[in-house]
């Protein structure tokens, strides 16, 4: 287990209650989803496991150890990209090794290897608003993997995607991360996207937010995408997990 | 986009020539009448003699708003102890009706220099010093966590994120205090002692030489809305 959240509380200040005692583990080198309807608490617990919001009781252990704030060994995938305008892709994918000092040649040779990985080759010195959202998604994503963090968290990273590019990207990511076997923590409130791409699927209960169940998606990732989207146990966790979903609907 | 630009040019001093043959009033110049009277004060030297001594305190104010003020607005929006000492002032200025206030002025500091840069600074500082403290104050809180679950300093922070992300409205702010600061001059030059520009609004007016009266008039709008004109541009090649 490489993160272990244990007991984990958190009520914002204006009173409301986002989650009561949450108890998960998330096994190495495996891509792991927070699945639920919004108001679940699914994004706080992500941000709690980055460091990047505190909580209020409990612990979050990196490799048996507790930690406190954001660390090398964790990068983070914005919901809204948090590219900066003003640079172009080659600074933005470079800007987690220039915030570490890291010098320019030898982060801009960093960067674009991951950019090509990604699929920007020729983009490098364009700016964020002449991207697409999938682009620019990509361009978080290989921020992401420049700094050579061993766990990725990702949230909701296809929420501004658009459905074609979504397919396209998600296979593309698996790839990726199986390739450099990362442990991936993923939030989502799509089904389908979660039975597709996770080894393990936390379902959290909304207000206050609780691990209402966890499913292990016994898919044959070996398959190809379309064969997968067809496999029988594919779509039984997908009926799995919308039985168990919709009594929150 | 040109053409119909000139056209409405061509229009505006048409109607104006119109206006002053019909006559509207003994005391209104056609636009040719006007327009001979700049060529003349032109050519005497008066005009730039006049524009000599208006744009000094003009620029004096606004470069002491530009260093003070943005530091200012940096300032109040990093810090909340410097925000709670300082933001009512300048949410006081901004209100404060300022004709009613550089009488006060001219009473503590007499009718030189320091009067006038002074009101042009009560004008355009507001204006500096809100725009500067909203630019940093709106930075996106993403950017902000982005850079944190990088582990950036809040040094980093500040110099890679906070500022180059306020530096559009910093520019902003500039610009429209320089809006501000030409009025704040040419109030100042009617208010406190008619020199400059001001000067040769009221004694034209006062020797009824209205063409020359008008010219002023009409040089000194051209002047501010063509320096904003230039800088609307830049700041949309800049931070487009």
């Amino acid at each position: 287990m490489i993160v272990e959240v244990k007991g984990v509380r958190k009520t914002y200040d204006n009173g409301v209650e986002a989650l009561r005692d949450v108890d998960l583990s998330f096994p190495k080198g495996q891509l792991s989803t927070l699945l639920g309807p919004s108001g679940c608490g699914k994004t706080t617990l992500l941000k709690i496991i980055a460091g990047l919001i505190p909580k209020n009781g409990g612990e979050v252990l990196v490799n048996g150890k507790a930690v406190h704030g954001p660390g090398p060994e964790r990068a983070f995938v914005f919901q809204d990209f948090a590219l900066l305008p003003w640079a172009d892709v080659l600074r933005n994918v470079g800007f987690g090794l220039e915030l570490r000092g890291v010098e320019r040649k030898k982060r801009d040779e960093v960067a674009r290897k991951y950019i090509a990985e990604v699929g920007l080759k020729g983009f490098e010195h364009r700016y964020p608003a002449q991207l697409s959202g999938g682009m620019r998604q990509r361009v978080g994503l290989a921020r992401a993997l420049t700094v050579d963090a061993d766990i990725i968290l990702m949230d909701e990273p296809f929420s501004s995607v658009d459905e074609q590019t979504r397919r396209k990207f998600q296979e593309d990511l698996l790839d990726l991360l199986r390739h450099h076997q990362k442990t991936v923590i993923f939030v989502t409130h799509s089904i389908e996207e979660a039975a597709y791409l996770s080894d393990q699927i936390a379902l959290l209960s909304p207000r206050p937010g609780r691990v209402s169940k966890i499913v292990r998606p016994a898919v044959d990732r070996s398959k190809s995408p379309d064969e997968i989207r067809r496999d029988r146990g594919y779509l039984d966790t997908v009926d799995e997990i919308w039985g168990i979903l919709r009594q929150y609907v | 986009m040109r053409g119909w630009q000139l056209a409405s040019f061509a229009l505006f001093f048409g109607l104006w020539e119109l206006a002053g043959r019909w006559p509207v009033s003994a005391a209104f110049p056609p636009f040719s009448a006007a327009f001979l009277a700049l060529v003349e004060m032109l050519r005497d030297g008066s005009l730039l003699k006049a524009y000599l001594i208006t744009l000094q305190p003009l620029a004096l104010g606004i470069v002491l708003c530009a260093v003070a003020g943005i530091g200012f607005g940096i300032g109040m929006g990093l810090s909340r102890s410097v925000e709670w000492l300082s933001l009512p002032i300048f949410i006081i200025l901004q209100a404060a009706p300022m004709a009613a206030i550089i009488p006060l002025i001219t009473y503590v500091y007499g009718i030189g220099l320091t009067s006038k840069v002074l009101a042009v600074i009560m004008l355009a500082a507001p204006v500096i010093v809100m725009n500067s403290y909203k630019g940093i104050r709106n930075t996106p809180p993403s950017l902000l966590q982005m850079c944190r679950s990088f582990q950036g300093t809040r040094r980093q922070e500040v110099m890679k994120i906070v500022l180059p992300h306020a530096a559009g409205l910093i520019f902003t702010g500039l610009r429209l205090g320089l809006a501000m600061g030409f009025i704040g001059i040419v109030i100042a030059e009617l208010l406190i002692t008619p020199t400059g520009i001001g000067d040769l609004i009221t004694y034209n007016s006062s020797v009824a030489d209205y063409p020359k009266m008008f010219a002023a008039i009409a040089s000194i709008v051209a002047l501010a809305a063509s320096a904003l004109y230039l800088l609307e541009r830049l700041e949309r090649r800049w931070f487009p």
